[in-house]
């Protein structure tokens, strides 16, 4: 049964359709249409209850790569893990990844995800060269930042409503090998963290801070500033970082949540402990930018009745007050998890017309469900990221209103003309109830 | 003696399965041969599995009607004539027919053995005889933990699939000390386009990259029954232990 990452909500599919070819037509079907790659993203931009979901990952071949230009042609339902362990070894990178490499190209293209790059290379969609788009009418639709595109801009960031993405042309980075020189910089509270932003970020290529949640008054926001930037050749005969999977899985739901006031405190304060040690290093790149890949099915931690994620974005003239305001309240509830990750955004503008990032910065944080009480909190967030003129991530999001999306998403009107008509999920029923 | 084959044919290199496991064996050196029916889902593989490899792998694609059991014997002699180094055989191919179809017309029930067991067994004969002479290799074939018992939800492809695991059993044992290992593969529920109307949850359900490293271990260490995962073989065998007066009245 397909679900989301934090597997909530929990809805019924009226069909499961594996697609395959990708020169194939729409499946015929009288239900509404989505395509499901991973499940990675979190709430219900990849559910459709009651409707056909288009399980795309048996569309993953290559298609065609140019190793003097890394332009890559491939099929949407590929994994970005599954890119990376080939396009490394050969001196190219993905111009993008996010926190983990287990979504598919046309998952990363529908959410328009972005990285610790943000800042210097923007979202997933500015490297998109160009993409094949099914609609349901039967055409089979080119579209590039010159082809159809207003269509290409709706695609990107555009949930999968816009219809079936089958190939994609995307450019890929050069990259020496597969290692990364990384420097974690702790910081004892939230002002410390604009200074080394304002210092530092702008150095590295890959930035991206962890925060304790959980630290109050004069440590509130304090974290650790983890900065990398892609190796240069290294010598020959000396011993680099090598990786192997020894990755792990929760083989089950686990009744209870692993997650307590206890649990997150003590793992806040070792985190900060360990990290604040790392000085500068040479890193493989697979524990850098996916340390959560490592444990196969963590969502399991969160026990049966799952979790929420809470990403909001807010513009950079009320960034520092609005965080400070954000996290206090976190920090008060005693409710936040390991997870929050604070990132500022850069000013290369998103490609799509519901694209997430935009400038400014980005805080993103794990909830345990604990029912009206998790709610209550959110509503209060909600409203400081009102007031602050931000706006709610979809790709994480299982239950904002209405009005915060269209005020966060001001291109929603002209974004929904171009909706194809067989297509909708969940997410898109409930913004438009 | 512990080695993967040099150069090995993939029957049904087109399925899920085969071809994570093709991407594995890649990876691994291994040269290719890829045999299904579609010439344009051929191109489609071999063009992946050459990208992946940096444009170091030899990928060979052959397209052929594996349910045309008399032109069998035939496509083995002209694959041994082109690939003269052939060590190593994975049949995959095979469908999951419709039972309650089956149930009511004779002809579906028949395709259904001919594609999961016939067609099969008309290319081991070929390969078993050629690969004993030549004293070496590794011939893999994919059956099934439905051909471990029958049971009246799909017993029609359990049947061919017992079929096959049978036979392979007869050949393992007649090649016994040859040079050649015979391996059953029997996967469990996948997670793969055949299997899309079953209510794909819980814990026995596969993913086809792992049922594919199973796959490549086996071949490896020359095998002589896999289940894959493993858990299924402890499951399969209580099945099998259920007394038949008992079995009769479960569904399971």
């Amino acid at each position: 049964m397909p679900t989301s990452w934090n597997r909530l909500p929990r809805v019924t599919h009226a069909r499961l359709i594996e697609l395959q070819d990708r020169n194939a037509g729409l499946p015929d079907t009288d239900s509404p249409l989505l395509a499901w790659g991973n499940g990675r993203s979190y709430g219900d931009v990849c559910l459709n209850d009651g409707g056909t979901l288009l399980l795309t990952q048996g569309m993953d071949r290559l298609i065609t790569f140019d190793r003097n230009t890394g332009v890559l042609d491939c099929e949407a339902g590929i994994m970005l893990g599954d890119i990376l362990r080939w396009c490394l070894p050969q001196g190219w990178m993905l111009p993008v990844v996010p926190g983990t490499q287990w979504i598919t190209v046309g998952g990363a293209i529908a959410n328009d995800v972005h990285g610790k790059n943000h800042h210097v290379a923007g979202t997933f969609g500015r490297h998109v060269l160009e993409m094949e788009l099914l609609r349901s009418d039967g055409e089979r639709l080119l579209t590039s930042p010159t082809v159809n595109a207003e269509l290409f801009a709706a695609t990107i960031g555009g949930l999968g409503l816009t219809g079936l993405i089958t190939r994609v042309r995307l450019r890929m980075i050069p990259a020496n090998n597969e290692l990364m020189l990384t420097e974690g910089i702790p910081f004892g509270h939230l002002d410390a963290f604009w200074e080394l932003n304002d210092r530092i970020g702008g150095e590295w290529p890959y930035t991206v801070s962890w925060i304790d949640c959980v630290a109050r008054g004069r440590r509130l926001g304090r974290g650790v500033f983890l900065a990398g930037r892609h190796a240069p050749p290294q010598p020959a005969g000396v011993r680099l970082p090598q990786w192997r999977d020894h990755s792990r899985s929760i083989p089950f739901d686990l009744p209870f949540s692993l997650l307590n006031r206890h649990s997150v405190r003590g793992f806040n304060a070792l985190y900060y402990r360990v990290a604040r040690s790392s000085g500068r290093r040479l890193q493989h790149y697979q524990p850098y930018f996916f340390p959560l890949d490592g444990i196969r099915n963590w969502n399991r931690v969160y026990g049966r009745k799952g979790f929420y994620q809470y990403q909001c974005v807010l513009p950079r003239e009320h960034a520092r007050e609005g965080i400070r305001a954000l996290l206090r309240r976190i920090a008060t509830s005693g409710q936040g998890s390991f997870l929050a990750v604070l990132k500022t955004f850069g000013d290369m503008p998103s490609p799509g017309l519901l694209s997430f990032p935009r400038p400014g910065v980005t805080l993103a944080l794990d909830f345990s469900n604990h029912g009206s009480l998790t709610h209550r909190l959110f509503a209060d967030l909600d409203d400081m990221v009102s007031s602050a003129g931000g706006a709610l991530y979809p790709g994480k999001d299982a239950r904002m209103s209405v009005t915060m999306f269209r005020r966060g998403f001001p291109q929603w009107e002209r974004f929904a003309t171009f909706v194809d008509p067989a297509f909708s999920s969940t997410f898109w029923r409930r913004m438009n109830p | 003696m512990n080695a993967t084959p040099r150069r090995i044919v993939i029957f049904g290199a087109t399925s899920r399965i085969a071809t994570e496991t093709a991407r594995l064996w890649l990876a691994r050196g291994v040269h290719l041969v890829v045999v299904a029916r579609s010439p344009e889902r051929l191109r489609m593989l071999s063009d992946d599995l050459s990208i992946r490899s940096g444009g170091l792998a030899e990928v060979d694609a052959v397209a052929a009607d594996l349910e045309d059991l008399d032109a069998l014997p035939a496509l083995w002699d002209s694959l041994t004539q082109r690939f003269d180094d052939l060590d190593g055989v994975l049949i995959a191919h095979g469908n999951l027919p419709d039972q309650a179809r089956c149930e009511s017309d004779s002809q579906a029930m028949l395709r259904a053995i001919r594609v999961n067991a016939l067609s099969a067994m008309t290319l081991l004969t070929a390969i078993a005889n050629d690969f004993e002479k030549r004293k070496r290799g590794v011939i893999g074939v994919i059956g099934s933990v439905a051909g471990d018992r029958g049971r009246k939800s799909n017993y029609v492809y359990g049947a061919a699939k017992g079929m096959l695991t049978l036979f392979l059993q007869g050949l393992r044992n007649r090649l016994h000390g040859s040079g050649v290992a015979v391996v059953t593969l029997k996967p469990g529920f996948v997670i793969t386009p055949m299997t899309q109307d079953f209510e794909r949850d819980g814990l026995l359900w596969a993913r086809p990259e792992a049922v594919a490293r199973g796959i490549v271990q086996a071949f490896a260490r020359r095998r002589d029954v896999v289940y894959l995962p493993w858990f299924w073989r402890p499951i399969l065998w209580v099945i099998r232990m259920i007394p038949e007066p008992v079995f009769k009245r479960l569904s399971l």
